[in-house]
């Protein structure tokens, strides 16, 4: 009584889908990600937009230009006060405003505290996405400091809605100076933590080093920004190129790195940290007196014509584009977020790697769904 | 590298990070950002500017700077504000003059972006402190501003 059985050795692997999101903790909001992976392999990775879609250009049409500044605080959350900006900006520019000095320093200080919150929440959520829970803990406390400063002089700490087409809408608050000066002292000591708890951390680099690789020629091609592009050695830096406000009265050194993997990426974060802590530390001493608003007409009617301004916020690079018919709408609003472009390079970046690395690579896109749907 | 300086090196990035989070275990009161919310509720003061909810001051003659002109109306982005006015009699002059009925403002719709705090041309309106919203029923988030049988202030044109 012998029993043969023959064992089929020809393993075949088999391609299949998995759906990561809408509902995942990497993918920080409601981005549906469809991977088509082999074993652990990932052959291709198709975003999934549009659970987060709330027409804002459409609602632009609708609204004055007033109006408009607070949608876009809905956009691209993170970088609220840099958003804003970029549309006071366009209306000016289109109306030919003279801009007090007093108002380009207080928003490129703010735009910048701005750039340093939302980097100290992506530094946690970096630490946290490749298994570093503490890191967490340690980035939003910091951004603790600013949240505040910008509760007492804008009001609101996420969604400020501080600037109007013209100006501020109130003076910086009397302790602003004080509490940027206490932060920027407390932030210098941190940020050498943040590189000793986490940069030099073996794992931390094993995890990153030489995973999600963009080349230049790809960054180019595919549109990307920010420190996105900056870490594949893509100099697109608006505030150096194009300066907006007071950007031109300092001096800053664009990080750039040139391996263009996720740690190229991250440590291009972290060293603009360090810069704009250095643009605030040139502006905030000599805050120059003056008004703090020009004054508009309650109805404002943009010549008719075709405006576009683009300025650096947190992700990369936002461009609004007006077409206005001379009414009190614009007749078309486009925004040009940063976010959609750069994860448009995910799938490029990802494929070949392994389901971990995605969440690597994701974490230092560094995308916010909002500012992706609009 | 070889297989013991691997993991020497290992050990050592751990003990590196380990000492930062070790320092912050052992002085964990200082720095600290926590803040224990709903104890705290008697010393709890938000910043003045804080953007909270709308509110209309009224003065203890049950008076309000209002004059029903709809500026703040206007300028929603939500249609949050619904201004129900009606024409008055001014009793100094006798000629007919508009008034607030009922200044309807539905905090379930306001973004707080503060326009029409800011076109306001009689400061009627202001941001109030107040963060607890929560209710039972939303239609309860709906409020009339203005206090029943209050006026406009003697002197407040717009």
């Amino acid at each position: 009584m012998q029993e043969t059985t023959t064992i089929n050795n020809n393993f075949k692997s088999e391609e299949y889908f998995i759906n990561m999101g809408p509902q995942h903790p990497a993918t920080h909001g409601v981005l549906r990600l469809l991977l088509t992976i082999d074993g652990e392999i990932i052959k291709k990775v198709e975003p999934d937009l549009g659970y987060i879609h709330r027409s804002i250009e459409k609602m632009c049409e609708r609204d004055s230009y007033q109006q408009i500044v607070h949608l876009t605080d809905r956009m691209d959350y993170l970088s609220s006060h840099i958003n804003n900006e970029a549309v006071c900006l366009t209306v000016e520019n289109a109306l030919q405003l003279e801009i007090p000095e007093r108002v380009q320093v207080i928003r490129t200080i703010i735009g910048e505290l701005t750039r340093i919150a939302s980097h100290c929440l992506w530094w946690g959520v970096m630490g946290m996405d490749v298994g570093a829970l503490t890191t967490y803990f340690y980035g939003f406390r910091d951004r603790e400091m600013i949240n505040d400063i910008f509760e007492e002089t804008c009001g609101a700490r996420l969604t400020m809605n501080y600037n109007v087409p013209g100006g501020l809408m109130w003076d910086i608050h009397e302790n602003f100076v004080k509490r940027v000066k206490d932060f920027v002292a407390h932030f210098k000591t941190k940020i050498p933590e943040y590189d000793r708890l986490l940069t030099g951390n073996v794992i931390f680099q094993k995890r990153t080093k030489g995973v999600g690789i963009l080349t230049k020629e790809d960054a180019i091609s595919f549109g990307v920004s920010g420190p996105v592009g900056r870490g594949s050695g893509f100099s697109c830096d608006v505030r150096k190129y194009h300066p907006y406000s007071a950007l031109d009265k300092v001096t800053f050194n664009e990080a750039l790195r040139t391996e263009g993997d996720t740690f190229a990426r991250y440590s291009v974060r972290i060293q603009e940290m360090w810069e704009s802590l250095s643009i605030i530390e040139q502006l905030i001493d000599n805050i120059p007196e003056g008004e703090f608003r020009v004054k508009t007409n309650a109805v404002i009617k943009l010549p008719k014509g075709e405006f576009y301004q683009k300025v650096e916020t947190a992700r990369g690079e936002l461009g609004v584009y007006v077409i206005s018919t001379g009414t009190k709408n614009p007749y078309r609003l486009k925004f040009r977020s940063p976010g959609f472009s750069n994860l448009s390079a995910l799938s490029h970046m990802a494929t070949g790697g392994k389901i971990g690395d995605l969440v690597a690579t994701m974490a230092t896109l560094d995308l916010v769904i909002p500012d992706i749907d609009r | 590298m070889g297989y013991f300086s691997n993991i020497f090196n290992g050990i050592k990035t751990l003990l590196t990070g380990m000492s930062i989070t070790g320092k912050y275990f052992l002085n964990s009161r200082k720095g600290a950002i926590t803040q224990q919310y709903p104890d705290n509720r008697e010393t709890l003061k938000m910043f003045d500017r804080f953007r909270g909810e709308v509110i209309m001051p009224h003065d203890e003659n049950n008076e309000h700077a209002c004059t029903g002109c709809q500026k703040c109306e206007i300028a929603c982005p939500n249609g949050t504000i619904e201004i129900i006015w009606d024409r008055g009699i001014d009793e100094e002059t006798g000629k007919k003059k508009k008034k607030i009925d009922q200044f309807v403002y539905h905090l379930s719709m306001c973004t707080m972006c503060g326009l029409c705090i800011d076109v306001c041309p009689t400061d009627a309106i202001e941001w109030g402190q107040n963060f607890e919203n929560s209710v039972y029923d939303r239609t309860a988030l709906t409020r009339v501003l203005n206090e029943p049988e209050s006026k406009v202030r003697a002197g407040i044109e717009d």
